[in-house]
């Protein structure tokens, strides 16, 4: 048999095992990277007292042990953890209202041709409006802080969710829909056994691109809005007051901590289309 | 139609004569307007296999797509066993060009698809029979293997177990083996021909290629090209069972001749009149020599 056993597979560099990573030439190669990435922002941050030239750019950037060790003091403040949290339930918030309403939009417009007719002009007019031109208007709409920063966070991935879905069902190869009919297929039956498992690989397109558009929105609308509460307002509010504070190392701390949420959020969506999509995990 | 599949589908295929009158088809508005199939008339008789030969581009598919009623044509009619065609049904089952198993389904899945959809087996009744069929395929080992896991000859061989199992009075393959390499082709075509010998389901075979239509048919349809008619029927009377040797032989070599003959007076024709299948020429005219 020349196929090959898909527990040996990856699926967008997501391992099925932890003991599967942990003998995964990939695995070790990325934490070396890392690793010396981390030196060599080290040496650049310390080449002025080490060699007494600045490193453009760079030089400026406090070291990763100094990080570090901001990092480490922060840590054990409830603020900075409340910061997480609340950027995680935005985060959250509006990318699952976005999945639950632009999903089945998505799909009502690939397969009804007078929605799409009616729906699918003003919804273009809107879609290049980026979602921080939101701000303004949601303050408006809304009667909290927390509700606006939802709602631009929502919209941010509303349009994704929408094109991505859109697309896929509209590129369902036709065979499938004519040898589905011949067996005897109803439209019902078209719909939920061929459409939506054929558009299931561009609704996980959709969420991946669209949790990262959540994250820059989320992180951007909390420094506009001043983040709302006094006990801490999300990542970006934290990151927005370190600066006002003149603390470089927190703004660090603050960005890679983006970096690590994100990247735990669009690992969480893989998982999710990795054990959706059987039949995508061959490669 | 609720007919139970007996556990061997041997002797109780349903035979049925295929007659199609005066079809006519054209696409587009207007001045775009170009015409597909013109006054095509064609029988597919009972038991047999017609295999329908044409230029590339000639109207093939969209003569398929007709039969199997996804198009409507503009005019004319298609009668299955006296019945005229209004849409798709499973008396007619379709095995397409490129592969058209659900990428999300299992071989088993795939294959079980159409009788599942109908509620027309119980649960174990169905299985068997997939089952069944799965083996007669040879593919008992790939039954819980995704489509995209097997390789092409495999896929087409899961397709055809999954038409079958739907009991159809006509199968319509429309180059079905088209985009296989050359080995896999020919095994194609000859595990396609003992099927067809052991069960004699009236079969329509559409195809570009010469070989293989002589190899297979017991009628052979050449079209003109585009828009599509009838040219010329060839009878193709070699024994049956049929083996590779046989298109070795004579009485083979003149149907190639003829048939090749008024394929490349209408490769000509399309040629002169611009439509640029001068790849399809100089192939044909490689061929015939």
């Amino acid at each position: 048999m020349a196929v090959a056993s898909p527990s040996r597979s990856t699926f967008g560099g997501f391992r099925s095992s932890l003991g599967g990573a942990l003998t995964n030439p990939t695995f070790w190669r990325g934490i070396v990277a890392l690793i010396g990435f981390a030196l060599f922002w080290e040496l650049c941050s310390r080449s002025k007292q080490m060699f007494g030239v600045q490193v453009p750019w760079i030089g400026m950037v406090p070291p990763p042990s100094d990080v570090l060790g901001a990092w480490a003091k922060v840590v054990t403040e409830p603020g900075y953890w409340q910061s997480w949290y609340l950027s995680l339930n935005r985060v959250l918030a509006g990318f699952i209202a976005a999945q639950i309403v632009g999903i089945p939009f998505g799909l009502a417009l690939a397969v009804n041709r007078y929605f799409r007719d009616i729906f699918f002009p003003p919804f273009e007019i809107l879609r290049p409006i980026p979602p921080l031109a939101w701000v303004p208007a949601s303050l408006i709409f809304w009667p909290t802080n927390e509700m606006s920063i939802a709602f631009v966070t929502f919209l941010g991935a509303f349009f994704t969710v929408v094109i991505n879905v859109l697309g896929g069902a509209r590129t369902i190869n036709v065979q499938y829909l004519r040898a589905a009919q011949s067996m005897g297929a109803s439209q019902w039956d078209l719909f939920w056994k061929i459409i939506l498992p054929g558009t299931m690989p561009s609704i996980f397109t959709g969420a991946a691109v669209g949790m990262g558009i959540t994250w820059e929105v989320v992180v951007a609308a909390e420094m506009i809005s001043g983040g709302g509460t006094r006990k801490g307002g999300g990542l970006g509010f934290f990151i927005w007051n370190s600066y006002m504070g003149g603390s470089l190392e927190q703004i660090v701390v603050g960005m890679i901590s983006i970096g690590i949420a994100g990247y735990l959020c669009s690992s969480a969506i893989r998982y999710l289309g990795f054990a959706a999509m059987p039949w995508r995990r061959l490669f | 139609m609720h007919q139970t599949p007996p556990a061997s589908a041997l002797g109780r295929i349903p035979r049925v004569n295929v007659e199609i009158r005066g079809l006519n088809m054209a696409y587009g508005e207007a001045w775009h307007r170009q015409q597909v199939i013109t006054d095509l008339d064609l029988d597919v008789p009972a038991g047999q296999m017609t295999v329908v030969i044409g230029p590339s581009g000639c109207g093939k598919s969209t003569l398929v797509n007709i039969i199997a009623g996804f198009e409507k044509p503009d005019s004319g009619i298609v009668r299955v066993d006296g019945q005229p065609v209004t849409g798709p049904g499973h008396d007619r089952m379709v095995v397409f060009q490129e592969t058209a198993l659900m990428p999300w389904l299992t071989v088993r899945q795939n294959v079980s698809f159409g009788p599942q959809l109908r509620g027309e087996m119980d649960r174990a009744t169905l299985r068997a029979e997939a089952d069944r069929l799965i083996d007669k395929v040879g593919l008992r080992e790939f039954k819980d293997k995704y489509p995209l896991q097997l390789s092409g000859g495999m896929q087409r061989r899961a397709e055809l177990a999954r038409a079958m199992i739907n009991q159809p009075k006509l199968m319509i393959m429309d180059e079905p083996f088209r985009g296989l390499d050359a080995m896999s082709r020919e095994l194609m075509q000859e595990f396609f021909l003992k099927l067809f010998e052991e069960n004699r389901r009236t079969n329509l075979f559409v195809t570009s290629e010469i070989d293989e239509a002589i190899f297979l048919a017991d009628r052979l349809v050449v079209l003109s090209t585009r828009p599509a008619t009838v040219r010329s029927v060839i009878e193709i009377d070699l024994p049956r069972p049929r083996t590779y040797a046989m298109l070795a032989s004579e009485k083979a070599f003149d149907y190639k001749r003829e048939a090749l003959d008024i394929l490349h007076q209408e490769a000509m024709k399309s040629f002169k009149m611009g439509s640029g299948q001068s790849d399809f020429l100089e192939a044909y005219a490689k061929r015939a020599q």
